[in-house]
C-alpha cells in the first residue's frame, strides 16, 4: 500500500513539473508587458528581469525560476498589481478569504447533501424521493452563478437580510464577516448538495438491492440496523473520497462566485492578474490550481484504498 | 462413385415431411436506433425536456428576427431601461410597461411628473404603490405632507434631453414634425431662468435653488419660456405647444449650432420609424436583451455542437487506438492525456486567448482551448469499451477470418460500444456551454465583437446593475436555467434509452 501510495505521489509530482514547465514557457513567450518609464520600481524590475534570465533560452530560465522556488521559495515579483511585491506573500494574503467561504459551504453542505441522498434512498420511488430527485436534477444542471443572482437580488437587495458584498479586512472569525459571507455560501452550497445526494442515492439503492441485504435481515437484523451496519457502510466506499476530494477543493475556489461576491480571494486575484497582463501572478496561479487539481484526484484514488478493504487487498497481489 | 460430381435431383431435404421448430421470426426485426427511440419515448421528463429544448432553439432562431433591432443598435440613451411595448402598455395590465418603482417621492418630485406630464403629454406615473403621512413644522405649525411610492414608465420619465442639431437636422425634423404631427422639439429655457439649473432638463417652470417647483397660488407650475427672439436662430414654422402665445423660442444659437429641448421618445420615433420596444429590456450597451438572448443562445449551441462534434471525434480515435493496441501504446497516451487533463481549464483559456486571439482570431483560439482537453473523457470512455470487448470470441472469430486491425476497430468493436458513447455526447455540449458561459461571464473570453454578444456577457453587464434593473440579469438567467435544465433531461433520457441494462424491464 505505501509503496502504491509512493508511486502515486512520485507520478503526481513528474505531471506537475511537465505541466509547470510548458505553462512556464507558454508563459514567457508572451511579449513583455512595458514598464512605466519614471516609475521609480522600473529600473529594480528590470535589474530583476535580467536576473532571471528573460533574454536567455527557456531552459535555461526555466531552472533559474526553479532553484529560486527551491533555495528561496521565490515565486517573482508582481510587475502591474501590486509592483515590486513578492508574488507569494500577495498570494498568501488572499488565501484565507477564499477558504473561509469554501470551508463554512463545505462544512453544513455534505452532512445535509448525504442526509438527503439516504432519506431519498430508503424511500425510493415515493413522493420523496421523486422530489429530491427532481430537485437534485434541477440544481445540478443549473450553473451556480445563476443561484449568485437570485440571492443576490433577493436576500441581499429586496429583503437586505445580508451585505451585498463581503466585508473588508481580515477578521475571518467576526460575526460580521460570517454574515456577510452567508450569500456566497448559500450560493455554493447548492450544488455540493445536490452532487453528493445525488452520488448517495444511486449508490445507496443499490447496495440496498444487493443480496448481502436480504441475508442480514433474514439473520434477524432490523431494517434500521441492516441499513446503518451494511448498507450505508458500503455505499461510504463511493461517497468518502467525495468527501476528501471536496476538502482539496476548498482551497481552489470558484472564480465566478468570488467576482460576483467580491471576495478578495485568490480567484479574483487570478482573475485580476489575467486581466492585467501580471504574468508572475499569473504563473503561481496556474501552479496552484493545477496543484490542486492532482492532490485531489490523488487523494481520492489513495482513499479507495484505506477505506475498501477489497481494493487494498487487491494492490497487494 | 464421384462425389464431386453429384447431379443436384439427386439432393433432397432430410426432414422433408417433418416440422421445422426454428423457424423465422415472424415479428418484424427491431433495430438498436429504433428500440433505443422507443423507450426514449416513454420517458415523459426527457419528452418534455426535448420539446422545450426545441422550443428554446426555435426561440434562439427567432428572436433576432421578430425583434425590431439588431444586435449591432446601440440604443445612447436608453441603457439597462424596463421591458416595454407601447401597444400593452397602453392597455394598463402591469407588466412591459417601462416601469421602475420610485420610493418616497415627496412633493418636489411629484411636482417633476407632474411638469414632464404636463409639457409632453406623456404621462410618467403609472400607479402609486404606497402612500406615506408625515408632519413637519413649518412657521410654527404641524403641516401633514405626504410621499408616495411610483411606478413609473421609465421611458416617459427620461422626458427632455438637451441636444446640439445642425441648421439642416433643425429644419429637416421640423417638416417632419410638419408631415406627421409628433412634437420633437420643445420651447427652449434659459438656465438663468430656471436658477441655474443644468443637470435637469424637464424643468421648464419656476423653481428654487434645488430644483423644486414653485407654483403659484392654485398650485399651478408658472412657464419661463424662453421669448429672447434675437438667440433663437432661424424661423420656427412647426408644432408650437398649447400654452405658446406665439413668442416663444425653439432653438438657442451657439456657435454655428443650434442647441435645443428634445423630447428623446418623439426623438426615437423620428430616427428609427417607430416607438421604443424592447420585450425584455435593454442591457448596459443598449442593446436589446430579447435580441441579445437569441443571438447568445444561437452562437453558445453552434459552438457546443461543433466543440462537442471535433472532440468525440478525436477522442473516439484516440481511445480506440489506446484500448485496441494496449500495451506501451496505452501507458504512452495515457500518460500523455494525464498531464493534458492536469491543466486547469482557465489557464488553458487563457493562453490560447493571448498567444493566438491576434493570429487567428478570439473565436478559434477558443474553440482549441476547449479541444485541447475536451476530448479527454471520451477518449476514456472508448478505452473502457475496447478493452471490454476486444478480448471476447466474435473479436477472435473475425480476427481468425482474417480482418484487418482497421476493420476490428471500427466495424466490431466500435459499433458495440456506440450507446455510451452517444449518451455522453448529449451531456458533452451542456458542459460546453456551462464553460463558455462562464468564460464570456469573467470576461476571459470578449466574443461581443463577433457574435454581438453572449449570455455570458449579458449576465456581466446585468449583474453590474442588478440592484437598479433586475431585468437584465433575469431574463438571461431564466433562458440559461431553462437550457441547462432540458439539455440534461434529454441528456439523461438518451443515457437511459441507449442502456442496454435497462432493456426490456419495462417492457
Amino acid at each position: 500500500m505505501i509503496k502504491y501510495v509512493l508511486q502515486r505521489i512520485l507520478y503526481m509530482f513528474f505531471v506537475f513539473m511537465i505541466i509547470m514547465f510548458m505553462s512556464f514557457v507558454l508563459i514567457r513567450m508572451l511579449p513583455l508587458p512595458a514598464l512605466a518609464p519614471n516609475d521609480p520600481h522600473t529600473e529594480i524590475l528590470e535589474i530583476r528581469r535580467e536576473a532571471l534570465g528573460y533574454n536567455k533560452p527557456y531552459l535555461e530560465q526555466f531552472w533559474i525560476f526553479i532553484k529560486g522556488i527551491v533555495t528561496k521559495w521565490d515565486w517573482g515579483t508582481s510587475e502591474k498589481l501590486y509592483i515590486g511585491r513578492d508574488v507569494w506573500s500577495v498570494f498568501m494574503e488572499k488565501l484565507p478569504a477564499t477558504m473561509i467561504v469554501n470551508l463554512y459551504s463545505i462544512l453544513w453542505t455534505i452532512p445535509v447533501g448525504i442526509a438527503l441522498g439516504v432519506w431519498a434512498a430508503l424511500k425510493k420511488n415515493t413522493w420523496v424521493d421523486y422530489t429530491i430527485s427532481t430537485l437534485t436534477m434541477v440544481v445540478i444542471s443549473v450553473p451556480s452563478f445563476v443561484y449568485a443572482f437570485i440571492i443576490q437580488y433577493l436576500l441581499c437587495f429586496k429583503l437586505r437580510w445580508f451585505p451585498f458584498v463581503m466585508k473588508a479586512g481580515t477578521d475571518y472569525f467576526s460575526w460580521a464577516m460570517f454574515k456577510s459571507i452567508i450569500p456566497p455560501i448559500l450560493a455554493l452550497s447548492f450544488g455540493v448538495i445536490a452532487g453528493f445526494c445525488r452520488t448517495t442515492r444511486a449508490e445507496l439503492t443499490e447496495v440496498l438491492t444487493s443480496e448481502f441485504m436480504l441475508l442480514a435481515r433474514t439473520k434477524g437484523l432490523t431494517k434500521t440496523q441492516a441499513t446503518v451496519r451494511h448498507a450505508l457502510r458500503n455505499c461510504f466506499v463511493v461517497v468518502v473520497p467525495g468527501i476528501f476530494g471536496e476538502f482539496i477543493g476548498i482551497i481552489g475556489g470558484s472564480l465566478i462566485i468570488e467576482n460576483i461576491f467580491s471576495i478578495p480571494g485568490v480567484g479574483g486575484l487570478t482573475l485580476a492578474a489575467i486581466t492585467n497582463l501580471d504574468y508572475n501572478i499569473f504563473m503561481l496561479s496556474t501552479c496552484f490550481y493545477t496543484a490542486i487539481g492532482l492532490a485531489a484526484g490523488l487523494v481520492v484514488d489513495i482513499s479507495y484504498g484505506f477505506i475498501d478493504p477489497r481494493i487494498r487487498m487487491g494492490s497487494k497481489k | 462413385m464421384e462425389y464431386e460430381k453429384i447431379p443436384a435431383e439427386k439432393f433432397r431435404f432430410v426432414q422433408e415431411n417433418e416440422k421445422l421448430h426454428d423457424t423465422e421470426l415472424q415479428t418484424k426485426a427491431r433495430g438498436f436506433f429504433a428500440d433505443a427511440m422507443i423507450r426514449f419515448s416513454k420517458n415523459k421528463s426527457s419528452v418534455i425536456a426535448t420539446w422545450i429544448l426545441l422550443g428554446l432553439m426555435l426561440f434562439s432562431i427567432l428572436s433576432p428576427i421578430i425583434s425590431s433591432y439588431s444586435i449591432w443598435e446601440r440604443d445612447r440613451i436608453y441603457l439597462n431601461y424596463e421591458p416595454y411595448v407601447p401597444s400593452i402598455a397602453k392597455k394598463g395590465l402591469g407588466f412591459l410597461d417601462g416601469a421602475r418603482t420610485f420610493s418616497n417621492q415627496n412633493e418636489a418630485s411629484m411636482n417633476y411628473w407632474k411638469g414632464i406630464a404636463q409639457e409632453t403629454g406623456l404621462d410618467p406615473v403609472i400607479r402609486q404603490v404606497n402612500q406615506y403621512a408625515y408632519t413637519v413644522k413649518e412657521r410654527g405649525k404641524e403641516v401633514t405632507k405626504y410621499s408616495y411610492d411610483l411606478e413609473v414608465n421609465n421611458y416617459y420619465a427620461l422626458g427632455i434631453l438637451y441636444r446640439t442639431l445642425t441648421y439642416e437636422e433643425y429644419e429637416k425634423i421640423q417638416n417632419w414634425q410638419n408631415e406627421t404631427g409628433i412634437q420633437v422639439i420643445f420651447p427652449y429655457v434659459e438656465q438663468k431662468d430656471i436658477n441655474g439649473i443644468t443637470d435637469k432638463p424637464n424643468i421648464w417652470y419656476a423653481v428654487d435653488s434645488k430644483g423644486a417647483a414653485k407654483p403659484d397660488k392654485e398650485g399651478n407650475l408658472v412657464p419661463v419660456y424662453s421669448t429672447r427672439q434675437e438667440i433663437a436662430g432661424p424661423e420656427y414654422h412647426s408644432i408650437r405647444i398649447p400654452s405658446d402665445p406665439g413668442n416663444y423660442i425653439y432653438a438657442y444659437q451657439k456657435s454655428g449650432s443650434l442647441q435645443c429641448r428634445i423630447l428623446y421618445y418623439n426623438y426615437y420615433i423620428y430616427m428609427n420609424g417607430h416607438e421604443p420596444s424592447y420585450i425584455f429590456g435593454t442591457n448596459s450597451g443598449g442593446q436589446d436583451i430579447f435580441c441579445g438572448i437569441g443571438v447568445g443562445a444561437r452562437f453558445s449551441i453552434l459552438f457546443a455542437i461543433l466543440v462537442s462534434a471535433i472532440n468525440l471525434t478525436i477522442g473516439a480515435f484516440y481511445g480506440a487506438v489506446e484500448g485496441y493496441y494496449g500495451g506501451w501504446v496505452d501507458m504512452l497516451l495515457e500518460r500523455i492525456s494525464d498531464i493534458l487533463s492536469g491543466v486547469p481549464f482557465v489557464v488553458v483559456t487563457t493562453l490560447f486567448q493571448l498567444h493566438l486571439a491576434k493570429k487567428v482570431g478570439i473565436v478559434p483560439s477558443f474553440l482549441f482551448a476547449f479541444v485541447l482537453t475536451g476530448w479527454i473523457g471520451m477518449a476514456a470512455l472508448t478505452r473502457r469499451q475496447f478493452y471490454r470487448f476486444k478480448g471476447q470470441e466474435f473479436i477472435l472469430a473475425a480476427r481468425t477470418l482474417g480482418a484487418s486491425d482497421k476493420r476490428l476497430m471500427f466495424k466490431h468493436i466500435f459499433p458495440n460500444g456506440i450507446g455510451s458513447i452517444i449518451t455522453s455526447c448529449a451531456l458533452v455540449i451542456p458542459g460546453v456551454i456551462s464553460s463558455e458561459t462562464s468564460m464570456t461571464y469573467l470576461g476571459i473570453v470578449d466574443l461581443s465583437s463577433f457574435a454581438g454578444t453572449t449570455i455570458g456577457t449579458l449576465l456581466s453587464q446585468g449583474n453590474a446593475v442588478v440592484t437598479t434593473a433586475p431585468h437584465a440579469v433575469l431574463f438571461p438567467s431564466i433562458f440559461l436555467g431553462l437550457l441547462m435544465i432540458c439539455f440534461n433531461l434529454f441528456g439523461n433520457g438518451l443515457r437511459d434509452a441507449f442502456n442496454p441494462t435497462t432493456r426490456g424491464i419495462d417492457d
